[in-house]
């Protein structure tokens, strides 16, 4: 297996596409920090709205990297989904266009095995990303933005977190989302089972992760209990969770507290079912299939 | 202590029975039968020729023999085991180019190389890789992109990668696909050297019948997934077995009066206005009389020797060949 995995993340790596993802990230990262560097007051005037009239707003404090990642991700999540599906999707259906599955599945390894390696080395790549995006998005801002406590904008409201406080929440935060996006990693990896080219696999994933963040922010109540709770793509940002904390009688945020990590881990729970459910089915088809290509 | 008796048992398999052994192969895509009750045996030591037009059902048969395609029915034993139950030990004895010896083209010919050997079970030092880019003929070129490659050195880093693990049985699926004149010479020295020096048993399939003519000892003709003829190149172009095309005005007046005669027996197939013997070289001339004192109108006699006129005979190819030809 070790083996397998060693030979598919060469592949990974050694395929010029991979890194349009690294550096459509770095791309976007890097204009967002340019632009909240020469006018973040602006934004955050807008993200403050009325409470600017009721409240002193100290902007310089704001404006540090701590809360710049935090834009950041709150941003760029929603459309890394696109990235990852651009190396899964290719993983099994990109061999087949090229003509290479025929080969690899005629050497003596079993279907499984490829399979497993196959997507573990996706789960790599992405944390890569993540440890890319985490890299250029946090480490960078502090060192353009310095550090400062984090004001986060919840329901109308602001929470403060300390600045002492914040570094373990983005590490559990990006953790999460390397969970979250494992699931559409695993979701693009299925897909790519039943194709013999990258393209149908990658906008197939996109739009069913578009069509299911479309039901899962829309507010009907009927949809509210039925869909919404099973979706993948509804807790795909309870992330966020980990910069909720507990509050004080007198409404400062316990410093070490997460509000409601009950919600994190059923979310986790759900994601890492939806990932088993997808890889199983993959496995599955993929054991099945008449390879032609 | 068992798997001693396990290889034990493979060896006294493999000298008492055939070292391919396909029964009753079938498979069916929806309606399509693209191999149908499909029987062959390979000899070790042979150079088997597998001749087929596209679409017989060739890559289908070969791509059972690998585990890409799951038959409908029938069953196949390689070194006297099981494909089913002993996949992994079967196939790591096995090297293949499939159609087009499609590579990674963003990794250099060393690294396809090593990668697939690895996938084969092998680490190869980097002296054993280089060697064998060297027996193909891609010396000086082992770091350069597969992407920069002609199809002649493809299909050459192919013969190699299906090569690197030293496999007993090399199948080998329109290996001459795409190549020039000289690499088409040169596949053919390969494949004779893989038999003659290495002693490998290698599987052939071609839709280029001269070449599988000069290479093959024992050759399988199948047509529509159905096996035509199997036998030995020597017995198939036998001239005690002349196929003699006779064209007549009326097939089915012709086919009636032969069956009331002693030429019945040689007559194998009726296709069209076409009538096929199959005889010994000499009584042509008698057969031709025959038909006369039968009162048939003979339009044209034809006797066919070659392996290509046999093939061509056999196969509905000949329908094709005469829309040209005519």
């Amino acid at each position: 297996m070790w083996q397998l995995l060693q030979i598919e993340l060469l592949k990974i790596f050694r395929k010029p596409r991979t890194y349009i993802s690294f550096g459509a990230i770095a791309a976007m990262v890097i204009i967002i920090q340019i632009a909240l560097k020469f006018d973040g007051q602006s934004y955050i005037e807008f993200l403050t709205g009325s409470l600017k009239d009721s409240l002193e707003i100290p902007y310089t404090n704001i404006l540090n990297g701590y809360f710049v990642c935090f834009i950041i991700l709150n941003l760029l999540l929603i459309h890394i989904p696109l990235l990852i599906a651009l190396v899964a999707g290719d993983s099994i259906a990109g061999e087949a266009n090229m003509g290479t599955l025929r080969l690899i599945a005629s050497k003596p390894v079993s279907r499984t095995g490829l399979m497993l390696a196959k997507f573990m080395a996706t789960i790599i790549y992405t944390a890569l990303l993540l440890i890319w995006l985490a890299f250029i998005s946090l480490l960078i801002s502090i060192l353009i933005f310095g550090t400062n406590d984090i004001l986060i904008a919840r329901n109308d409201a602001l929470e403060i977190i300390q600045r002492n406080d914040v570094l373990w929440r983005y590490m559990a935060a990006f953790a999460f989302a390397t969970l979250a996006l494992t699931t559409v990693a695993a979701l693009a990896f299925l897909l790519s089972v039943f194709a013999d080219n990258s393209v149908g696999p990658i906008v197939s994933t996109i739009s069913i992760v578009i069509v299911f963040t479309i039901l899962s922010e829309m507010q009907i109540p009927l949809y509210d209990r039925t869909i919404k709770p099973f979706l993948f793509t509804s807790h795909m940002l309870a992330w966020k969770g980990f910069f909720y904390s507990k509050v004080d009688s007198g409404g400062s945020s316990l410093p070490g507290t997460i509000e409601n990590i009950r919600a994190i881990g059923k979310s986790s729970l759900i994601l890492v079912l939806y990932i088993i459910g997808f890889v199983s089915a993959a496995i599955y088809a993929f054991n099945k299939k008449d390879i032609l290509s | 202590m068992n798997e001693q008796r396990e290889l034990l048992s493979v060896v006294f398999c493999s000298q008492q029975m055939s070292l391919v052994t396909v029964s009753h192969l079938s498979k069916k895509f929806r309606s399509h039968n693209a191999v149908d009750d499909l029987s062959f045996s390979v000899e070790e030591g042979d150079v088997y020729g597998f001749l087929g037009q596209n679409g017989a059902g060739k890559s289908t048969t070969i791509r059972m023999l690998l585990t890409l395609v799951r038959p409908t029915s029938g069953h196949i034993d390689i070194f006297g085991l099981n494909l089913n139950k002993e996949r992994k030990k079967i196939l790591s004895q096995i090297g293949a180019v499939i159609e087009k010896p499609d590579l990674y083209k963003y990794l250099s010919a060393y690294e396809n190389l090593s990668l697939f050997a690895r996938m084969s079970g092998f680490i190869n030092s980097k002296k054993e890789l280089n060697a064998q880019l060297e027996m193909v003929g891609l010396a000086g070129r082992e770091t350069d992109l597969v992407k920069t490659f002609s199809q002649g050195m493809k299909q050459r880093l192919g013969i190699a990668v299906a090569l690197i693990h030293n496999p007993r049985l090399i199948i080998l699926d329109e290996p001459t696909n795409g190549l020039d004149p000289q690499g088409i010479a040169d596949m053919r020295n390969l494949i004779l050297h893989l038999s003659r020096h290495l002693h490998k048993t290698v599987i052939v399939s071609s839709h280029l019948l001269n070449e599988i003519e000069q290479i093959s000892n024992r050759m399988l003709i199948i047509d529509e997934g159905k096996k035509i003829v199997e036998g030995t190149v020597e017995s198939l172009t036998d001239p005690a077995r002349t196929l003699v095309e006779v064209t007549v005005d009326n097939p089915i007046a012709a086919t009636s009066r032969i069956e009331s005669s002693s030429w019945f027996c040689y007559l194998i197939k009726t296709e069209n206005n076409h009538l096929i013997f199959q005889l010994p070289k000499h009584l042509i001339p008698e057969l031709n009389r025959s038909l006369v004192q039968l009162e048939i109108n003979v339009l044209s006699l034809q006797a066919k020797n070659s392996l290509e006129a046999q093939f061509l005979s056999l196969t509905r190819s000949k329908q094709n060949v005469a829309a040209f030809t005519d």
